[in-house]
């Protein structure tokens, strides 16, 4: 059979996208705060107010004419990102990780001149990945440098690790690793590796790439069964103070681990896709409705992130499905 | 749950308004719910022709009574030179044509358009009450054989109606009683028949008329009116055909007149004659039903598209097909899921593709887009600002789309002709999304969407282009009203999209197998 029955979705839990854009996104993200997502700056802001680490910022272009002080502003630098401040879904990020000259390098080891930096940055203020098509600003960023724990499970770039926040609740969690294939993306459907992580211990639970279940890292061979994201107490606690940061009901915290800098926020999304139930296993539904019952919401990150690994650990007792009110309405 | 409710009492009152402004208009004012509802349309052409002796002329001319169930087109009345008035008395409508003097042979003509409608008519209550029969004067020969007919007659029949038709059936048998032979004597005409038949049942404190009617049949000429019976029977007229017995009005039968009345009465003039020409046309039952709302100024017909000029009629039978159009994507990207590029480009290239016909439409549109891709990723190595690439793509396409004319105007295609109105800037922004969509996320993703967006396109194309569709969508407005409910019905579904099923279906099977 191609086709899953809709039962079984339904009691697997599994959130569909109609399901997501109704019960979650358009019930608990208020339209109002999205700019503090959708806008880097704005959340790069938000993160240092909170004492959160995020990646050093190197220089921002916002005006066509200021493309030609490109040369100036990347020359101090042999590493760097050059983003869209409004992109989403990874679009239009460009890592450069060596720099030599007039040729900068690619993680891939392609090389690229200044001139395509410059075509990449007025593209990018043009408006061509920003949401809507609207005039965008272009952020540079210093690199991440990849954590030699991850350095057996990544292939020419930096994973990270997506957490869904329920309510400031983290709920799922999935570690995404760059293969040959993604380009050094750490973008799914690009063919990087999906890992679902137990929230409980930060331990691997199943891989996927392009929703087939794989043991092995399609480049490096190694396995993931030994796999676990260490300091994992303070990746939830991190993810869950995202809340407070941005008052979304319903959102993803991209978080990375930088070999010199610890824990650290990339990027927050307050439309995160559905890949994640693929990657563990494992439907959101419940895990919203456990949340969804709750009286009231823990003012502390920290209460929250222990709440979480209580119940939301692979092996805690399997949780009885509780009516729904992403499914209903409220009362 | 308030604001759900609310939402499906909305729904309900639009879908019911909707659905019962349909249904009036169907029942009510007679729309064909198909477009290939046909008519047929009667033309009846009365010939009077008479010769004048110098005198002052008044023709008077019975004209048939409108009823319910037929629809008087068009009627016209010419003869050269006469005054013309329509005289509407008791017994029914006449016309009269007059003049001071006129000599030697004259004619006028009276015609008359109809049609029939299915119009439930509700069972007519009879207000011409019969006046009591008079018993009619016999001599003594022929009342005799009239009151033997009669017993005879009556003994065989249990009521009223039998009684009548057993009468006429015995008055028309092959092998005549000397008591028939007597009462129709060689002489008898039509007329006579008729009036023996009324006097025979008069005998029996029966009252009854005759009604002179046509049979409609197409390309009929010197037609002239046939005599039925029509007998008061329990409280209603019945018809009867004088010469069979049957009861009830034939097919296409058109009652002229009923009654003593002459059908024709010429003053000053000699030797009239009338005739009858039918003629029967095929006419589209939705065009005789506008044509008929506007002539009674019908509110719903009046107040409507019918009224615009054609050329705003043109225009609003494609806007009408928009919805059509925006509930197949509602569909197709809610409840099935496919991806397409841009929201609503589907309903675009569908109306694109409305005017080039399908393949065309396709092939055209896989070859701009094809060809488009191609420069595209070359301007993209030209180092231009966005806004200025996207403009040149937008002339590039417009470069193609010309030279695809030309080429297929001198190979003898007229139909990529009508390509100028595909709409360049879709297929610009189509070629740009498509261009970034493949350095992003490389060639499949663009083949999804691209292929995704066409189907879709198609499916609405098949839809928009259906013939009942159309001619549903723009004779019933209102069906937008259900169509509105339907996309708010669909914008509640929060189930699992048909392509979600396929998505998630690893994670069945690893359910399945035992693991949690």
């Amino acid at each position: 059979m191609f086709l899953a029955s809709a039962r079984k979705l339904r009691s697997l839990g599994i959130i569909g996208m109609n399901q997501r854009n109704f019960g979650l996104i358009s019930r608990y993200n208020p339209r109002h705060l999205y700019p503090l997502v959708d806008d880097k700056l704005k959340t790069k802001l938000l993160a240092q107010k909170a004492g959160i680490t995020v990646p050093k910022l190197l220089g921002t272009v916002q005006y066509q004419h200021d493309v030609k002080l490109l040369k100036e502003l990347l020359c101090p630098h042999d590493q760097f990102v050059i983003k869209p401040v409004k992109g989403s879904g990874g679009k239009g990020i460009l890592v450069i990780i060596e720099h030599d000259h007039n040729l900068y390098f690619k993680p891939s080891g392609d090389s690229i001149q200044l001139v395509d930096i410059e075509r990449h940055v007025s593209n990018i203020l043009s408006g061509l990945h920003s949401l809507g098509g609207k005039p965008d600003t272009v952020m540079i960023e210093s690199l991440i440098q990849l954590d030699p724990v991850f350095s057996d499970y990544s292939y020419e770039g930096i994973p990270d690790i997506r957490i869904i926040v329920f309510r400031g609740y983290p709920i799922m969690a999935m570690l995404r690793l760059t293969t040959h294939v993604s380009d050094g993306k750490a973008n799914l459907h690009q063919g990087a590796v999906g890992v679902g992580i137990d929230v409980g211990s930060g331990k691997a639970l199943h891989a996927v790439q392009y929703g087939n279940t794989i043991s092995h890292h399609p480049d490096t061979r190694k396995t993931f069964s030994e796999l676990t994201v260490p300091h994992w107490d303070k990746l939830l606690q991190l993810a869950a103070a995202c809340y407070e940061m941005t008052g979304l009901g319903y959102l993803g915290a991209d978080l990375v681990l930088d070999r010199d800098r610890g824990l650290m926020i990339i990027e927050l999304n307050a439309r995160p896709g559905l890949a994640i139930q693929v990657a563990n296993f494992a439907g959101l539904a419940p895990r919203v409705a456990v949340i969804e019952a709750l009286k009231i919401i823990d003012p502390d990150p920290q209460l929250r992130a222990a709440f979480s690994k209580i119940h939301f650990a692979v092996d805690a007792d399997a949780h009885p499905l509780r009516h729904l009110r992403t499914r209903s309405d409220d009362p | 749950m308030h604001t759900r409710l609310r939402l499906y009492i909305l729904v309900i009152l639009i879908m019911g308004f909707g659905i019962g402004l349909i249904l009036y208009k169907h029942f009510a004012l007679g729309f064909p719910l198909l477009p290939d509802d046909k008519k047929s349309v009667w033309t009846i052409e009365a010939r009077i022709n008479f010769v004048a002796r110098g005198d002052p002329v008044v023709v008077s001319f019975a004209l048939p009574p409108q009823t319910p169930d037929i629809v008087f087109m068009k009627e016209d009345f010419a003869s050269p030179d006469y005054g013309f008035s329509e005289v509407i008395s008791p017994t029914g409508r006449r016309a009269e044509w007059s003049k001071r003097t006129a000599n030697g042979p004259q004619t006028a003509y009276y015609r008359l358009s109809l049609y029939e409608t299915e119009q439930i008519v509700s069972a007519q209550i009879t207000d011409d009450l019969p006046p009591e029969p008079e018993k009619p004067e016999f001599d003594e020969v022929i009342k005799t054989a009239a009151i033997t007919l009669l017993e005879q007659v009556h003994g065989r029949s249990a009521n009223t109606e039998i009684f009548t038709r057993e009468l006429i059936a015995t008055l028309n048998s092959k092998t005549p009683s000397q008591n028939q032979s007597l009462l129709l004597n060689e002489k008898s005409g039509e007329d006579y028949k008729t009036y023996l038949i009324i006097n025979l049942l008069a005998m029996e404190g029966i009252s009854a008329r005759i009604v002179r009617g046509l049979y409609l049949e197409d390309g009929r000429r010197r037609q002239s009116l046939i005599n039925f019976v029509e007998v008061y029977i329990g409280g209603q007229w019945l018809l009867f055909n004088q010469n069979s017995g049957v009861h009830g009005k034939p097919e296409n039968f058109l009652i002229w007149q009923r009654g003593d009345q002459s059908l024709l009465d010429v003053v000053g003039g000699k030797n009239s004659q009338i005739s009858f020409a039918i003629i029967k046309n095929v006419h589209s039952t939705r065009n005789l039903v506008v044509r008929d709302g506007m002539n009674k100024q019908a509110g719903l017909v009046d107040f409507s598209i019918y009224s615009l000029p054609i050329e705003q009629q043109n225009a609003f039978k494609m806007i009408l097909l928009l919805p059509i159009g925006a509930l197949i994507v509602v569909i197709m990207r809610l409840l099935i899921g496919i991806r397409t590029s841009g929201t609503f480009m589907p309903i675009l290239i569908a109306l694109a593709l409305i005017q080039t016909t399908l393949l065309t439409g396709i092939i055209i549109f896989l070859t701009v887009v094809g060809i488009g891709l191609l420069i595209r990723s070359y301007l993209s190595r030209l180092n231009l600002l966005f806004v200025a690439r996207i403009s040149a793509v937008i002339i590039v396409v417009i470069a193609i789309i010309a030279s695809i004319s030309i080429i297929s105007n001198k190979i003898g295609l007229d139909q990529a002709m009508t390509v100028t109105f595909f709409p360049m800037i879709i297929l610009s922004w189509t070629i740009e999304r498509m261009s970034v969509l493949w350095e992003e996320d490389g060639p499949r993703e663009v083949f999804i969407q691209g292929s995704g967006s066409l189907l879709t396109a198609v499916i609405a194309y098949l839809f928009m282009t259906n013939r009942t569709v159309e001619y549903l969508s723009f004779n019933f407005p209102e069906l937008m009203l259900v169509n509105l409910a339907l996309i708010l019905v669909l914008g509640q579904y929060t189930g699992y999209r048909l392509s979600e099923l396929y998505r998630f279906h690893s994670l069945e099977r690893r359910n399945v197998s035992g693991k949690r």
